[in-house]
């Protein structure tokens, strides 16, 4: 049998050890009209090459973007990943390893947890980040919820140009009946900070949070510092969305005066996996962190006096203050943070600036050649880093579905990312508008390549 | 035999070297992006201002000190390959390589999630694959597979359980969890919005089921229930417990933590579970990679099947595959479709078993944790004794009262033998509580390896206490000043200015 190692003659001999005559009677305590009565109806018994060949047929069946000049992004970025970051993964002392609950034997886990840890504290300008939670979506949303615990006000006011996705996940959770959502829509691809848009419904007393992306859902950059003024003359805190990489950088949320930082993890040394797994990170303000949802890890010494790691401040954790608790997380993703870790050492101080420097440089490049095509037009005139918005003066599924048979991945629809209500774009143009994302990955070659096909289009 | 030491041991020590930050020098590198081929854009130009004024303070170092760095990291860590990890609970079962390679195909770990749909008909079969494989193991129709872990399953399931009640215009407030339950489902009821009642356990171990009735009222939404519980016990009435709740109108929620004992053999749709989140980080044999990630799908009946989080990847009849999303849907619960690459290790691991497979798995669990049982039952106290499912729970309440060894000196002498310790402190109804997990692919000498050890430490507690006290002795670190880390939290590397 796959992976059991008992033998059928030891099956025997552990049957007579505990005094029954067959495995039937090891259930007997189930009553009859809870047993199942028939054999499951799963297909499987694969022998190991089989099931190779099985789901290299499933894979093969994909055309995947990574493999393609691709251009999309919208949440889940194609960067180069390091040959190091999978053979730290595949270790398996790493992987098969249970959370750090014993310390003793996990110092692996809980020291790179630890560096994962001060990496993204470093990244985001926070006093303390989380050993990872599941996703970016998630992550601004226990951001939400917390910042409702902090301040005992139940409103929170998120912008229209945080990803369609993550809002309607803040939205899911919000219908659960812990806190209230309001949203600001964008003007020229960003919110207009000053504008009563903000200023109507961010409430003195009332608005625990607000809630940013930047770059938004449209690679646009927000004017943080004003949202932090803003947040903070209402008594709420700022709670900032930012793309870990970029972060090399941009400035960083917390000198910009956010009180949280979170984001999706998934730039930093994660394959795109048809976006999951990657991680969501939550960092924030010391004052906050008997607040914070997840794991935390600390250093400390053992009764020896050497220096070791633990998970601590668990009194915050659901496994001891149970419904009391800052969250119910239990798992995370912790061995997508590890490869973050590994990620952020193998490019290092230097390269990962040079990294966000490339993306945003051809980025830039890109929208030049692509309106040089007079096929696109600008649906604003913003600042933008490594992902872009363009109008397309055609039909937008036709257009990718042409590159996309000459190997281009031609950007991601914005009509793909869910409702778009709430965004503020014209809904006149908002089916014609396509984001543009470029990673390091991509080559001046490729880009012109790209441009000059859509022109041919 | 163990083999083991009895004594401290000192030697040289394998714990923490310097951190990563206090390695390399100003030039190391490993990689680097290519050089630009484009022309360099004004960075505070392009973004507004917004920049950066000093570098991030990350580490500089080559390739040869990241693979030693994590070779050493990885020497401290304890994990299934390692030897024996009886988590109860937590179903450390051996996880197959051929998965691990199956998640990391280009065609999967590729995909970016906005492709067109013609090009990752593949990766939707599979979903759907799996989909309908769990549908089966479950009895439960609907299945969604976006959360990210158990817990987030439960927060979905009760999500649904909500919204199916507001649009029956039902106000109903409270949640019923017995005292066995795990800290997640308190947990999570408090964030769906709804107080939580404690339900206690009747003299052998299952749902009081006159406690139940009597809690039962039109104000209770539903009743999280793990079954089998976290004693390891099948509650004898459970089609009961399930008719009571159904006649009170709330749903029967089913924590999945435990579905390693039952497969084939007892489905939750079949004995009047509404809902189930299942975890494949445990059941279906993906990896805990040190604390995640892992896989949460909800299997749910006909009747919740509408409120499910979409999009959901469905069969179409002409063969091809697509994304709906449910009628009367509660919304996203993340981004994108799920954690995919563990879904592709999952579904790897149905199609290696199959349905036979499968049911030989729970037969074998439940085997070896009997077997663990009856030969640790006289060493220890065996607070509930009956024939359990893929775990139980002894306790060291004699070791505690008659020696002063505690149940966290038994756990921490374990690992001077070589194996993880079981769960401990938990149930909370069990006192000094050691919850026993072997799963099926521990063979039959580590099983009795694991008794020798656990025998040993009984009688070591006795001839000497103050051995298995001061436990452990042989690990890169003793016991910890957890105390202290909690007091004065140090929770990152401050880089000197």
């Amino acid at each position: 049998m796959r992976h059991i190692s008992v033998t059928c003659e030891q099956r025997e001999a552990m049957l007579r050890a505990v005094g029954c005559e067959s495995v039937e009677e090891l259930f007997a305590d189930i009553p009859r009209d809870a047993r199942f009565d028939r054999e499951l109806a799963i297909e499987g018994g694969l022998a190991e090459m089989e099931l190779v060949a099985h789901v290299r047929g499933l894979a093969g069946a994909n055309t995947p973007a990574g493999g393609m000049v691709s251009f999309a992004g919208a949440g889940c970025y194609d960067h180069y990943v390091p040959a190091i970051v999978d053979h730290v993964l595949r270790k398996p002392e790493f992987f098969t390893a249970y959370t750090p609950y014993q310390p003793e034997v996990s110092q692996g886990t809980l020291q790179a947890m630890y560096e994962y840890q001060s990496m993204m504290a470093l990244l985001t300008g926070m006093d303390v980040s989380n050993a990872s939670l599941y996703d970016g979506a998630t992550a601004l949303v226990e951001a939400a919820m917390m910042a409702v615990r902090i301040t005992r006000r139940r409103q929170v006011v998120c912008a229209g140009t945080v990803h369609p996705e993550w809002q309607s996940t803040l939205l899911t959770y919000a219908a659960a009946g812990n806190f209230d959502v309001a949203f600001v829509p964008s003007r020229g691809g960003a919110v207009a900070f000053d504008s009563e848009d903000v200023t109507s419904v961010l409430r003195e007393g009332a608005t625990a949070a607000l809630l940013v992306s930047s770059p938004n859902v449209l690679g646009n950059v927000e004017d943080v510092q004003r949202a932090a003024s803003l947040a903070h003359e209402t008594g709420a805190l700022l709670v900032v969305a930012a793309n870990p990489l970029l972060l090399a950088v941009m400035a960083s949320p917390g000198d910009q005066g956010a009180d949280i930082v979170v984001g999706e993890g998934q730039p930093l040394g994660n394959a795109m996996s048809f976006g999951g797994p990657g991680f969501g990170f939550f960092a924030c303000r010391e004052e906050y962190l008997r607040h914070v949802p997840g794991r935390l890890v600390g250093r400390t010494v053992d009764m020896d006096g050497n220096p070791a790691f633990v998970l601590t401040l668990s009194t915050r954790e659901q496994h001891i203050r149970r419904e009391k608790a800052t969250s119910n997380i239990c798992s995370n993703q912790a061995l997508c943070a590890l490869a973050a870790a590994v990620y952020l050492s193998a490019v290092g101080r230097d390269g990962l600036a040079a990294t966000a420097r490339a993306c945003i440089a051809k980025a830039h490049y890109l929208r030049e050649a692509l309106l040089a095509t007079g096929r696109f037009r600008a649906p604003w005139d913003s600042a933008f880093a490594h992902e872009f918005g363009l109008i397309y003066d055609g039909d937008v599924t036709a257009m990718r579905d042409a590159l996309f048979a000459q190997g281009f991945l031609a950007g991601v629809p914005l009509s793909m990312l869910g409702p778009l209500d709430r965004t503020g774009i014209d809904p006149g143009v908002a089916d014609s508008i396509v984001l543009f994302a470029v990673t390091e990955k991509r080559s001046r070659a490729e880009i012109d390549e790209f441009a000059a096909r859509v022109a041919a289009l | 035999m163990t083999g083991q030491p009895r004594h401290a041991e000192r030697g040289v020590r394998r714990g923490p070297r310097e951190l990563i930050f206090e390695m390399g020098s100003p030039e190391s590198r490993c990689v680097e992006p290519p050089a630009l081929d484009v022309p360099e854009v004004d960075l505070a130009e392009a973004l507004g201002g917004a920049v950066r004024e000093e570098p991030v303070a990350l580490p500089r170092v080559t390739e040869v000190q990241i693979a030693r760095h994590y070779a050493h990291l990885a020497s401290m860590n304890f994990g299934v390959d390692s030897g024996s990890y009886p988590l109860g609970s937590c179903t450390m079962k051996y996880n197959p390589r051929v998965n691990e390679d199956a998640a990391r195909l280009e065609g999967f770990a590729g995909l970016h999630p906005y492709q067109p749909l013609e090009s990752v008909q593949g990766a939707l079969e599979m979903m759907a694959g799996l989909a309908e494989a769990l549908a089966e193991v479950s009895g439960l129709p609907g299945v969604t597979l976006q959360p990210a872990a158990g817990a987030h399953g439960e927060l979905t399931a009760l999500m649904c359980i909500r919204a199916y009640h507001a649009e029956r215009g039902a106000v109903r407030s409270r949640v019923l969890i017995p005292d066995t339950a795990h800290g997640t489902n308190p947990a999570t009821v408090a964030m769906c919005g709804y107080d939580v009642t404690t339900v206690r356990s009747d003299a052998a171990g299952g749902v009081d089921v006159v406690a139940l009735r009597e809690a039962l009222d039109a104000d209770v939404a539903a009743v999280m229930l793990t079954n089998p519980n976290t004693l390891g016990l099948f509650d004898e009435n459970i089609l009961e417990v399930t008719r009571l709740v159904h006649a009170a109108g709330a749903l029967a929620y089913c924590d999945g933590a435990n579905l390693n004992a039952v497969m084939g053999i007892s489905r939750p749709g079949g004995i009047g579970f509404d809902a189930l989140h299942i975890n494949l980080h445990k059941t279906f044999s993906t990896p805990h990679g040190g604390g995640g990630p892992g896989a949460g799908p909800v299997c749910v009946s006909a009747e919740l099947a509408p409120y499910l989080p979409g999009p959901i990847p469905v069969r179409v009849p002409d063969g091809t595959f697509r994304f709906e999303n449910p009628a009367r849907s509660i919304g996203r619960v993340r981004s994108f479709y799920g954690n995919v690459g563990v879904l592709v290790r999952a579904y790897a691991y149905v199609r290696a078993l199959g349905g036979a497979g499968l049911r030989e798995v729970s037969e074998q669990a439940v085997l070896s944790a009997n077997y663990l049982k009856e030969r640790l039952r006289t060493h220890y106290d065996l607070p509930y004794d009956k024939t359990c499912m893929h775990e139980f729970v002894l306790s060291g309440s004699r070791q505690k009262r008659e020696y002063g060894v505690r149940t966290l000196d038994i756990a921490k002498r374990l690992l001077d033998f070589g194996f993880h310790p079981p769960t401990v402190y938990f149930p909370l109804i069990v006192e000094e509580a050691l919850m026993i997990e072997p799963t099926e692919t521990e063979s039959l000498a580590e099983l009795d390896r694991f008794v020798d050890a656990m025998v040993a430490i009984a009688e070591e507690a006795a001839a000497e206490p103050e051995v298995p006290k001061g436990a452990p002795y042989t690990t890169p670190v003793r016991r910890l000043d957890e105390a202290g880390a909690a007091r004065n939290p140090d929770l990152r590397y401050r880089p000197e200015v």
